[in-house]
């Protein structure tokens, strides 16, 4: 029997951007998000409720808490200046959702191919990679949870496919 | 208990009986048994009819290689499995099983009659006879062969059941947990790497399940399998898997297991999940799938109660069955001597061992006499004797009555998996077999799997190839062996496969499809010499066995008939699956709403509320129409578009794609993407873009508006978000890398809601705030930023109705709350909510197309009518040099024109073939199609656009539509059907 | 299903991947110099080896980017990936 899982839950709104940019862009991004962007692939750097995340070598998604689209884009192109980037608000774009507890990463491999062995997954570690027939971005924001971010139209089935995955044990 | 079980022994659990039936018949059986052992300890034999001949058919196997006794096991109306082999089915209380390919019953079956006209049925019987006409296909030859040859049905219910997938990752995957891949795995697992060990069979074992005599560390065998066992199941490091098939070897060592968990029980709790399909991911494999045991090839060697020696082993000394009363064992090996003295101790008679070896002798061979039993050195075999049942073998002239007639051709290696990897096969002359010689992936065999036989050399094999797997994941083990005792000499002359027996009478190479050494004669005698075109043309290891019993004697028939090597003939692949595998299995949770992600927009529970039909696009459910109380559908679209026309309309345009290109380079990466020019497009502007693929024919569509210098908001068709996106992708990362400019898919973050008609502007006005709407201020094609009730919003002035419209662009979670605001403001005005259906309608009145609509792949802009779109003083964009080609400018291409039908009432059909006289008999070379078709209420008549052969310059000619029962009279017309000077765009 | 090394992110699954055709084909800087013969030759003629094949591939559901490896057709091993213009090892 698999060991119990805290049932996945959709987490609420945020507020998310999509920065796209070289190494010196990113750098003043960083200082103006409060958070040095990670420079290492599929790795994320989180703190005080701001998250930001390695997709691509020139790309990472900044997370933080909803309603402060106006805000941090302001901070951010204050920041980067005139130094070519793209930013873009992608807050309604996607949803969010949480696997969490001793079994979660039983429960991902129903429908996920790569390996979350310690070894290869560890904490902090994020990247797009597909769930069941959806594409998401998965990061293991804790020992024992992943942070789970897919298309706003792509969330409910990803929830549907978890508790199934859940019963299907 | 029942004449044929032994009063001890074996792993069935004798105080645990169990009741199941056979063909409605009710019998008993114990825990522990199979289907296979508990008919036959009920001395029951025929089990099922032959595929093409109907014969009569016994039990052959005791295993996943078992060609003859298939069978339905039925739980309720849903739940019915046919196919499955009787002896790998595990019994359970209550059990219903039934034989297949028998009508009216298994005891006469008129099918039957089929072996007595087999001169009638030779190989390639089926290519030479139904052959003409062509037409009795469908109607006769196929229903008739299929009623005839069925394999089992299956249900017509709904699967009831729940399957699961699994992905997993291992160091070392180890296959078959025998006491070869027992050792492997221990070996493994005790160097520090993680292991999966997988088995077939209800536990782990293998052989040692059919109880060796030996002693392996100074336990007897079944004592330190059941130590070895737990102590693996109790490591952490390993994941055991009973009941669990490695059907699939794909490349770099990705392996499909199916894990049955269900289908012994008697009673599955209702949640419970059924079967479960393994994605395994190994660094290192290790294949100890075993042997398996081949039939010789004799007249009547197909009858019920012939069975391979080693399964009448199996069956003894595993389930405590007696397979017979007298028996007589035909051989070609030393391998088969143990079986018939296991027998002879348990009380059967052994009535004869026909060697067919001339020179019969050793150690076997005396130990059978030691123990009285006649063996016959040199036999030849003539054939058996029998109806339903054997009652005598004919040995070198001699007919010996019997109930059991024991065979064995020696033994094959399982390398199915092996050759799925693309490992490279090798024939040994020693042992008449083919072995692994070369392997593709990272992975090894260990023991009968590559021709190492015995106890004592399989466990050395076996902690070898452990140990070595370990090892090539980085980690160091200790090499450790196992002391094996008293181990009896059977395997270690493993076996060949004899030759040829005369063919007179039916003797059988592949039961399962009926294939005899006649068959295999005649494909040598018309000229076939590969291996591959006898197994075609015969259908020999064709079965859903894939020839697990009779690919090796076919391929030694056939070398023999050609005078050739067995290498030289060859042999035939090995696909994936091993043994079939349910479509559940595969199919997993993707069924029913998961089956595939259902896409909603955010305004989706809005217009369920209003009752939208709604209509499958892509992954989209899209708002089709709204219909009232009594409305068809025709009469509902009519509806909306004339309230389109004649005041406004609201549409959800939310699943358009949307990508923002963002970057210094923005204008300069669209200007050489698109057709048009971008570069002098003004900021808050929009243009109709038309994109192309590199060889000029037409990719996507969409607006484009440029909301900053160094930011655009290109939108892109429903259907085309992702591949345009992909597109742009390549050319921006592969290109041109040195342009600043990124892409970011936008199609989710706003919700698009069209206001369209000619009161749109009344509509929005009052809900926008920091937007002038004047058309001075925000003409057709401008864009503009600020507040729509509310909330933030991106406001285009953008028609694609012809009519005076908006599309307003709101953060996705605001889309309800603006679509309500925009709905009551527009009450007044009479707005109604329109769909897909009303959607295209307009455009078409319009002559707007669609994207994979008009055009199919091979349209450039100017067949559609779009060369105006193409930026004249663009030295290059993509397809640019392609439309330039010659045969894209030649005379005579499909053009994009518009279809009047002389009756405006007949709507013509999509799709629809043209051509310039009535009455051209089929088949007829069209002029032209039709590729949209509607009724157009506010013009009152019908519409259509056609792809037609120099389409314009055939404007007021009249056309023939060919329907059903003749032509259509339509005539050609510019493709623009209303308000042709667009006066009302520019309102 | 190929485990394919991404030279971002490393071994991945060939479902977050998609092919994307033979590799080092570079569109010609100035397409209207060329004969339709020569545009034709650059659009549809491909290379077919039995064996070792330079070829484009997009960790689509990953890093998003194009890269290029060495893949033998035969036997699916891939010997090398390599990013976008990087010269074929
Ligand atoms: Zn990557």
């Amino acid at each position: 029997m698999p060991e119990p899982v805290e049932a996945p839950r959709l987490l609420p709104p945020a507020t998310r951007f999509i920065l796209q940019c070289g190494k010196d862009a990113r750098d003043a991004a960083g200082r103006g998000f409060g958070l040095a962007l990670p420079e290492a692939a599929c790795r994320a750097e989180s703190a005080g409720g701001r998250a930001a995340l390695w997709l691509g070598p020139d790309e990472r998604l900044l997370l933080a808490p909803a309603g402060l689209e106006d805000v941090l884009a302001g901070e951010l192109e204050a920041a980067l200046g005139g130094l070519p980037h793209s930013l873009v608000d992608v807050s309604h774009r996607q949803a969010a959702l949480a696997v969490a507890g001793p079994a979660a990463r039983e429960l991902l491999s129903h429908g996920c191919p790569l390996d979350l062995d310690d070894a290869v997954f560890p904490v902090g570690m994020c990247t797009r990679t597909v769930l069941g027939r959806a594409e998401v971005v998965l990061w293991r924001s804790r020992p024992e949870e992943y942070h789970l971010e897919t298309g706003r139209s792509f969330a409910s089935y990803v929830l549907g496919w978890l508790r199934e995955a859940e019963q299907g044990g | 208990m029942s004449a044929f079980r032994t009063a001890s022994g074996g792993r069935v659990d004798r105080a645990r009986r169990l009741r199941f039936t056979f063909d409605g018949r009710a019998w008993e059986g114990l825990a522990g048994d199979t289907l296979a052992s508990a008919l036959l300890a009920n001395g029951v034999h025929l089990v099922g009819r032959s595929f093409k001949y109907h014969r009569p058919r016994g039990i052959l196997t005791a295993g996943a290689e078992e060609p003859n006794a298939l069978v339905t096991v039925r739980r309720d109306a849903a739940r019915e499995t046919p196919n499955l082999k009787a002896t790998q089915v595990e019994l359970y209380d209550g059990l219903v099983a039934e034989s297949q390919n028998r009508w009216p019953s298994l005891g006469f079956d008129v099918g039957r009659v089929n072996d007595l006209l087999s001169p009638l049925f030779p190989a390639g019987f089926y290519y030479k006879t139904f052959m003409w006409p062509r037409s009795a296909w469908a109607r006769l030859y196929e229903p008739v062969i299929r009623r005839a040859a069925g394999l089992g049905r299956a249900p017509e219910a709904p699967d009831p059941d729940r399957y699961a997938q699994r992905h997993a990752h291992c160091d070392v995957l180890v296959v078959g947990a025998g006491p070869a891949g027992i050792a492997a795995a221990r070996a493994a697992a005790d160097a520090g790497a993680c292991v999966i060990l997988c088995d077939e069979q209800s536990e782990p074992g293998g052989a040692l399940l059919d109880g060796a005599p030996a002693q392996i560390d100074g336990l007897a065998a079944g004592d330190w399998l059941a130590r070895a066992v737990a102590a693996l199941a109790a490591d952490p490091k390993v994941r055991m898997l009973a009941r669990t098939t490695a059907f699939g070897y794909f490349p770099h060592n990705h392996l499909g297991l199916v894990e049955r968990c269900t289908d012994h029980i008697a009673a599955p709790a209702a949640d419970s999940v059924r079967e479960r399909l393994w994605q395994v991911r190994a660094r290192e494999v290790v294949l100890a799938a075993g042997a398996i045991e081949q039939p010789l090839v004799f007249p009547g060697n197909d009858r019920p109660g012939v069975m391979l020696a080693g399964a009448a082993r199996s069956y003894l000394k595993r389930y405590g069955v007696r397979a017979g009363t007298r028996a007589v064992l035909v051989t070609a090996t030393d391998a088969a001597y143990q079986a018939a003295l296991d027998l002879h101790a348990a009380g059967v008679a052994i009535a004869a061992i026909a060697d067919l070896r001339p020179a019969a002798a050793g150690v076997w061979v005396e130990a059978a006499r030691r123990a009285g039993i006649e063996v016959l050195a040199g036999a030849a075999i003539g054939g058996t004797r029998g109806g339903r049942r054997v009652s005598g073998v004919t040995i070198s002239g001699r007919t010996i009555a019997c109930d059991l007639v024991l065979m064995s051709g020696g033994y094959a290696p399982s390398v199915h998996l092996f050759s799925q990897s693309r490992g490279r096969l090798t024939w040994s002359d020693s042992m008449r077999c083919f072995v692994p010689s070369q392997s593709a992936e990272r992975e090894r065999s260990a023991g009968a799997c590559r021709g190492v036989y015995g106890l004592a050399a399989a466990l050395a094999d076996g902690a070898a190839a452990g140990l070595a797997a370990a090892r090539a994941c980085g980690f160091t083990g200790i090499e450790r062996g196992y002391a094996v005792a008293g181990e009896s000499a059977t395997h270690q002359a493993p076996g060949a496969t004899p030759p040829a027996v005369a063919d007179r009478g039916k003797a059988f190479v592949d039961f399962q499809n009926d294939v005899t050494i006649r068959d295999l004669v005649l494909a040598a005698q018309e000229g076939f010499r590969s291996i591959e075109h006898v197994k075609r043309y015969t259908t020999v290891g064709m079965a859903t066995d894939q020839g697990k019993t009779s690919n090796l004697n076919a391929l030694g028939l056939v070398a023999a008939r050609l005078g050739k090597p067995v290498p030289d003939v060859g042999h035939t692949t090995f696909r994936m699956p091993y043994t079939p595998v349910t479509f559940g299995a595969l199919a997993g949770a993707a069924r029913g709403e998961l089956f595939d992600p259902v896409r909603t927009t955010p305004m989706h529970e809005v217009a369920v509320a209003r009752g939208a039909v709604f209509e499958d696009v892509g992954q989209w459910k899209r708002a089709r129409y709204f219909p009232r109380a009594g409305e068809d559908m025709h009469a509902a679209v009519a509806r909306e578009c004339l309230a389109v026309r004649n005041a406004c309309g609201v549409f959800d345009a939310s699943t358009l794609g949307k990508i923002a290109v963002v970057g210094p380079d923005a204008a300069e990466f669209l200007n050489r993407l698109y057709v048009n020019d971008f570069a002098g497009l003004g900021v808050g502007r929009c243009r109709y873009g038309v994109l192309l693929r590199e060889d000029g024919f037409v990719y996507d569509d969409g607006v484009i508006a440029r909301l900053a210098a160094d930011r655009f908001h290109v939108t892109t068709t429903t259907g085309g978000a992702a591949r345009v996106l992909a597109m742009m992708e390549d050319y921006r990362q592969t290109e041109w890398p040195g342009l600043a400019v990124w892409l970011t898919s936008t199609t989710e973050q706003w919700a698009v809601i069209a206001v369209q008609g000619p009161l749109a502007r009344r509509v929005i006005e009052p809900l926008a705030a920091g937007i002038d709407l004047a058309p001075s201020a925000l003409p057709h094609m401008a864009v503009a930023h600020g507040r729509i009730a509310g909330a933030p919003a991106m406001l285009f002035r953008v028609s694609f109705t012809g009519e005076l419209g908006y599309e307003i662009n709101v953060p996705a979670a605001r889309g309800v709350a603006v679509w309500e605001a925009v709905c009551a403001a527009g009450r007044a005005h009479g707005i109604t909510p329109y769909g897909t259906e009303t959607m295209h309608v307009l455009r078409a009145e319009k002559g707007y197309i669609i994207v994979g609509q008009e055009t199919d792949g091979t349209a450039v802009p100017d067949d559609v009518g779009l060369a105006w779109a193409i930026g004249r003083k663009k030295p290059d964009f993509v397809g640019k040099r392609s439309i330039e080609r010659a045969g894209i400018r030649r005379a005579g291409r499909k053009q994009l024109v518009g279809l009047r039908t002389r009756d405006p009432k007949i709507v013509l059909e999509e799709g629809a073939q043209l051509a310039d006289r009535p009455g051209i008999p089929a088949p007829m070379k069209p002029v032209g199609h039709v590729t949209s078709s509607y009724a157009s209420a506010v013009l009152g008549h019908s519409i259509a656009l056609a792809m037609i052969a120099g389409g314009r310059a055939r404007i007021g000619q009249t056309l023939f539509v060919r329907v059903p029962g003749g032509d259509v009279e339509a005539k050609v017309t510019i493709p623009v059907f209303y308000d042709p000077e667009g006066a009302r765009l520019h309102a | 299903m190929l485990l394919i090394p991404c030279p971002y992110c490393g071994e991945r699954p060939e479902i977050e991947f998609s092919y994307s055709g033979q590799a080092h084909l570079v569109r010609p800087p100035r397409p209207a110099e060329l004969s339709d013969e020569a545009w034709s030759e650059y659009l549809y003629v491909r290379d077919n080896p039995r064996g070792r094949h330079a070829e484009r591939w997009r960790h689509l559901r990953g890093c998003g980017r194009f890269f290029n490896a060495i893949r033998d057709t035969t036997t699916d091993r891939i010997a090398v990936t390599y990013r976008m213009g990087e010269p074929p090892p």
